[in-house]
């Protein structure tokens, strides 16, 4: 039998990764919005694993200096992307905290 | 380490990116959706050091190269990551688009030069198979094109260059949408060709038509159209992403770039529809030009001034205050003293909450950072569509540094904003406007709100004003 081609069996993937990505990003609240692109440059940055094989197994000069190059670009928002997501989360979180306190002051001061 | 196991552990971090995408669906859940991207991640680039080592005959000497790229961009995206400032964030992601854009081509040059370290070589067929050049062709062309767009694009967010192209005005000339299409067929021709005889030349040429590409789509869109232009550069960087998975045959390539692609066309989406206008209007450009040429027209109004004191002094007698921030108040950077006078708002009893725009800031979501950033915390913060029932019973509204996302004049018919979604403050019992002076908005429009018998201006710089009422809120 003659087998799938590579191409096609990439296409389904694709297709019902848009489907869930459209589904998935629906839900997230307005608010978050700006994180969430930093997440994404960060989880493009996944392009880093082509940049490693390019860089680690090339053997003639243009290639893996190319790779070397691309591994960098693309660590930069591997570890950009998700540090700056994760110092804007914390910011949400921390006003989490100081309300909790507040709440927890005003209840101690009333009984 | 088979390549069956390699496959599935790449499934496993593919689950994780999702996850990390969910859980931005409520604050509390943010910070846990964002470690699973972390881990994630990790788990791709670990799998992936373990079959090059595998491919190597355990030779780590490859894998130096790649530890000397990780620690360079590592350090550089962790420093910039620490030190960036909330209102300078639509510059760090518009770089940081530009940096996937530019690597995606430098992976496509390295696969093209040596096919056979990707595994994507067939034996006994010369160079690459057919469908993997076409899916180079596209991930080559849509890289350079992010790369390109979002370096003018973080030069017009910064606004701190000289330089003609990274102005916020747009930059149009007659014939460049024919000088597009030209350029973009031409790059097709040469993409064919590529596809075709797998040669070096028409690859570069193709590439260097998509980079001067970028530039041209990017210099006509004005200043004010830029959260569009920053959620489509996201859009695109992710199909680069999923075009390289395509030439390499990774399947966790092409679901992260699809979940990135499809999460930067949604937030275009709805940048264009709180603006009002479709995408192809954006894209097409030269919106700021038309707002030039309607303000000279307009005739003087009288309209109330107050004093700071004035303003503090209404706030602290209502029951309700509706504070609807703008990115003049960012500019500012008057946050903090915003936060301070809700305090002591909230002190003397006043219900105070905070009305968002989705176009409020420079990003989507960005005014939501900033007031974050504040600590201000996100319960009294709301979207337009959840507060605006609420402003025909609230005492005052406190309008910080915005305009036409105010503008009454989006539900007259006839009006160029005609149909923007706004905040509907004019509803409220009193509005208090401060703004530095009566120039119009982005759209070049006049507001009727400013004019209005219930709206007392307060003019001066948001941080300055807003300082002062907290001053007259603790003589009060």
């Amino acid at each position: 039998m003659e087998i799938v081609s590579h191409t096609v069996t990439n296409l389904i993937i694709f297709v019902l990764a848009i489907y869930v990505g459209y589904h998935v990003v629906w839900t997230v609240t307005p608010a978050l919005h700006t994180p969430l692109m930093a997440v994404t440059n960060a989880l493009s940055a996944v392009i880093i694993v082509g940049a490693m094989l390019a860089a680690a197994l090339t053997e003639g000069n243009l290639a893996k200096w190319m790779g070397v190059a691309a591994v960098t670009l693309a660590s930069v928002n591997v570890f950009g992307g998700f540090l700056v997501t994760r110092r804007m989360l914390e910011m949400f979180k921390k006003k989490d905290r100081a309300t909790g306190t507040e709440k927890a002051e005003t209840a101690g001061a009333k009984h | 380490m088979s390549l069956n196991l390699v496959t599935l552990l790449y499934l496993l971090a593919s689950v994780c990116f999702i996850q990390a995408l969910k859980g931005l669906s409520h604050p509390t859940t943010a910070r846990r959706g964002n470690t699973f991207g972390m881990v994630g991640m990790a788990l791709a680039v670990v799998t992936t050091a373990a079959l090059i080592l595998k491919l190597s005959d355990m030779k780590a000497a490859g894998l130096s190269y790649v530890l000397l790229g990780l620690v360079v961009g590592g350090s550089v995206g962790a420093i910039m990551a620490k030190r960036v400032e909330m209102t300078k964030m639509p510059e760090l992601v518009a770089f940081m688009h530009s940096m996937i854009g530019l690597a995606a081509v430098c992976i496509a040059v390295a696969v093209v030069a040596e096919p056979a370290a990707f595994g994507i070589h067939e034996e006994g067929v010369v160079g690459l198979p057919f469908g993997n050049r076409i899916e180079l062709f596209i991930g080559t062309f849509v890289g350079a094109i992010t790369f390109s767009g979002s370096v003018i694009a973080f030069g017009k967010l910064s606004g701190k260059y000289k330089l003609r192209v990274f102005q916020g005005a747009p930059v149009t000339f007659s014939g460049q949408h024919a000088l597009n299409a030209i350029l973009g067929l031409s790059m097709l021709g040469c993409g064919i060709w590529f596809v075709a005889t797998q040669e070096w030349m028409p690859f570069v040429i193709m590439a260097a038509i998509a980079f001067v590409l970028g530039v041209l789509i990017i210099i006509p869109i004005g200043g004010a159209d830029m959260p569009v232009v920053v959620s489509m550069l996201n859009s695109y960087s992710g199909w680069a992403a999923a075009g390289i998975g395509f030439s390499l045959n990774n399947p966790m390539l092409i679901v992260a770039g699809s979940l990135v692609g499809s999460s930067g066309a949604i937030l275009s989406y709805i940048m264009c529809k709180a603006m009002n206008r479709s995408f192809f209007n954006v894209i097409l450009g030269g919106f700021g030009q038309e707002g030039g040429t309607t303000t000279g027209k307009q005739e003087q109004r009288p309209v109330k001034s107050g004093s700071s004191d004035d303003a503090a002094f209404m706030m602290s007698n209502a029951e309700s205050v509706i504070i609807v921030p703008g990115y003049g108040l960012a500019v500012s950077r008057a946050q903090h003293a915003l936060k301070e006078l809700a305090h002591k708002l909230g002190e003397k009893g006043v219900r105070v909450r905070y009305a968002i725009h989705p176009v409020a800031g420079r990003m989507p979501g960005h005014m939501n950072v900033l007031l974050a950033e504040a600590e201000i915390p996100y319960d009294q913060v709301f979207e337009m569509e959840d507060i605006n029932p609420e402003f025909r019973e609230t005492d005052v509204v406190l309008v910080l540094g915005a305009n036409d996302v105010v503008n009454p004049a989006a539900k007259t018919p006839g009006s160029p904003i005609f149909g923007m979604p706004i905040l509907e403050a004019s509803m409220a019992r009193t509005v208090i406007v401060n703004k530095r002076s009566m120039a119009s908005g982005y759209a070049g429009l006049d507001n009727d709100l400013f004019y209005m018998d219930k709206t007392m201006m307060v003019f001066g710089d948001a941080k300055k004003v807003l300082e002062d009422m907290v001053k007259a809120l603790e003589a009060l």
